[in-house]
């Protein structure tokens, strides 16, 4: 087990740089996700900590060694692929013992360590077949069986669920979890799904264009996003971000939208009148009033535990999320407003979140 | 109903029709090959007959044991052997690290050496036949195998032809070999070269047939009769008082089996490596 720390790291291939100074730590046994939209260089990050990128500038530590110049073999790191990358010529045995034979280690321990992550994995009845003869989800299984066995300080994870189905990949990702937990090991993970992120995640760093946006827990991120661009990233649906400028009434301040609708702002909301800011209001916020808004139905999404309900307010598409089955129809005009108390006020030029007072 | 019977009796009749001219290219290439072993069975004068007849009078058994006794057949054999299997083994290794070098190492100067190196195929072989016997010479290898060997085993298309194929190998593999603990050497061997053996298989074939078959070079080279490979060998039934065609077909016959039995072998392993790389990456 070990801590990374990863200081000022910049990934330029001649004049293009696609990370810009990164500064993030990850604690000893911590499991932290990287999570961003494609092209935001998370993996790329996640290949300079495994020495498959060199670095431009910086410094990353792991286990409190700068590994700048060490070769993947010697930063004490195992991987996992997307594609797993499995080699394809070799049983599971073997593509699992493959680096502790280049270590030179003895037979005996080989076989221990090989079944021990099988066992680990349920991989026991699988040891003599080849890649191609396992199901997406056993390949997988195998990938991590291949890093258990070297029993490394530190578990990359490069977006591994991808290609799984949605269901294999609820499951598999309960499995990395619990795999967690019992190793206790330090773990970076890696993927644009912010429901992975969410649901595995001791912390989240979200990043953008090579800059991170935000670092702390799931929840943390989910109720305090540091800006608009984190704030529409994590949630599924995304959060719904209304422009306008803010005027006071007597009933307190109050948004006024290009669109020509009218919203009320949380009452502890540091904004002064005139301001242009974004309004942010999570779809599970957005609430059924008759003195509210009117907006009409366009599309109406009935998951069973909730109903999505896709709305046009103003000139603007807006969703909400309901979980008392609401009977409401494509095309039926309803009135909402939004939970005030749990609503997040922006910077419309700089998307920085206004705090509230407290 | 009537649409589909059309439609399925149009493809029926474009398939007998693919059938038939595929049959037709196939006769067209097999023919020689007939040809040959119907003359290596018959008398030298029938071989010259004329009217030509399709198949021997008499079969002539006897001439393969002939060809094989008359001439130091199994000692041209050996030296074929030797010959095709040194180069064949020399080409492999060498285009197999330098394949992976342009294909995989990143170098000042890599593309324009390629290139370079790839230019060296637009020369015309015979082109090098006297430059290369001169240095042959001066190095004192004339009629020595090293001196039939060398020169031939170090040829740009395996490079070429390994790189093309090592660069459809997921990057991640070799990636993954690296975390792995390999070191360069070690992924070439460990999982380039098995995940490569349809192109090392096809390789190998062209490169050992090529030099089986292989006549100038070896004739200018080796100047001593004991030394001979097959195709130069064989010219010795070509003589002042007449040509025995017949041996010299019954000869062509011997000599193209063991090209027969390496494709056979080298077949099922390119079938087999292809269908295992069906399931390479794990995807």
């Amino acid at each position: 087990m070990a801590n990374i720390s990863i200081r000022s790291a910049v990934k330029a291939y001649g004049p293009l740089e696609v990370l810009h100074g990164v500064s993030v730590d990850a604690r000893d046994g911590e499991f932290m996700v990287l999570v961003g939209p494609s092209g935001c260089g998370k993996s790329t990050l996640l290949r300079m900590i495994a020495g498959l990128e060199s670095i431009t500038d910086g410094e990353i530590e792991i286990g409190g060694r700068v590994v700048n110049e060490l070769e993947p073999k010697e930063r004490d790191i195992a991987m996992v692929f997307q594609s797993y990358a499995l080699y394809p010529h070799m049983t599971v045995r073997d593509n699992m013992a493959f680096a502790l034979k280049l270590a030179r280690r003895s037979r005996e321990d080989i076989e221990r360590e090989v079944n021990r992550a099988a066992d680990i994995l349920d991989l026991s009845q699988l040891l003599d077949r080849f890649p191609r003869q396992l199901s997406g989800g056993q390949r997988q299984r195998v990938a991590m069986g291949r890093a258990i066995v070297r029993n490394p300080a530190v578990f990359l994870f490069d977006e591994p669920l991808s290609n799984l189905d949605a269901k294999l990949r609820v499951q598999m990702r309960g499995e990395i979890k619990a795999l967690h937990q019992r190793l206790g090991a330090t773990m970076i993970y890696v993927t644009h799904d912010q429901m992975e992120a969410m649901t595995m995640a001791d912390r989240i760093v979200v990043m953008r264009a090579g800059r991170i946006e935000q670092v702390g827990t799931p929840l943390d991120i989910y109720d305090h996003p540091a800006n608009s661009f984190v704030a529409g990233f994590i949630g599924s649906p995304s959060m719904n971000l209304i422009d306008g400028v803010v005027r006071s009434t007597d009933q307190g301040l109050v948004l006024d939208t290009p669109h020509g609708t009218t919203w009320p702002l949380p009452a502890n909301a540091t904004v002064l009148a005139g301001a242009k800011i974004q309004l942010g209001i999570r779809p599970e916020h957005v609430l059924l009033d008759t003195a509210g808004v009117e907006a009409e139905a366009i599309l109406v999404e009935p998951t069973g535990a909730e109903t999505h309900v896709q709305m046009r307010v103003g000139g603007q598409t807006l969703t909400g999320v309901f979980r008392d089955r609401p009977a409401i129809a494509a095309g039926a005009r309803f009135r909402v407003r939004p939970d005030t108390a749990r609503a997040h006020v922006f910077d419309c030029d700089s998307g920085n979140r206004i705090p509230a007072r407290s | 109903m009537t649409t589909r019977s059309k439609s399925a009796g149009g493809a029926l009749a474009l398939q007998i029709l693919n059938h038939v001219a595929l049959g037709l290219v196939a006769l067209l290439f097999l023919f020689p090959f007939f040809w040959m072993v119907s003359n290596a069975l018959r008398s030298n004068a029938e071989v010259l007959a004329i009217p030509v007849r399709i198949l021997p009078s008499v079969f002539q058994w006897d001439n393969f044991a002939v060809t094989w006794t008359q001439l130091p057949f199994g000692r041209f054999f050996l030296n074929s052997l030797v010959v095709s299997g040194s180069v064949t083994v020399i080409t492999v290794f060498v285009s197999c690290l330098s394949g992976y070098a342009f294909a995989r190492l990143k170098f000042p100067g890599r593309d324009a050496l390629l290139m370079a190196y790839l230019g060296t195929l637009m020369v015309p072989a015979i082109m090098l036949i006297i430059p290369l016997f001169l240095i042959v010479n001066s190095l004192g290898m004339v009629n020595t195998f090293q001196g039939v060997i060398l020169p031939v085993a170090f040829g740009t298309f395996g490079s070429f032809l390994l790189r093309q194929f090592f660069l459809s190998i997921p990057m991640e593999l070799e990636e993954a070999a690296r975390i792995d603990g390999a070191s360069r050497l070690r992924i070439l061997v460990s999982i380039i070269v098995p995940l490569s053996m349809p192109a090392i298989g096809l390789l190998s074939l062209f490169t050992f047939i090529g030099q089986w078959n292989n006549f100038l070079w070896p004739l200018i080279v080796m100047t001593g009769a004991d030394n001979a490979t097959l195709p130069v060998g064989l010219t010795q039934f070509q003589t002042q008082q007449g040509t025995a065609w017949n041996y010299i077909m019954a000869g062509a016959t011997l000599s193209m089996l063991p090209g027969i039995v390496l494709a056979i072998i080298l077949q099922k392993l390119i079938y087999n490596s292809i269908a295992l790389n069906a399931g390479m990456g794990g995807r």
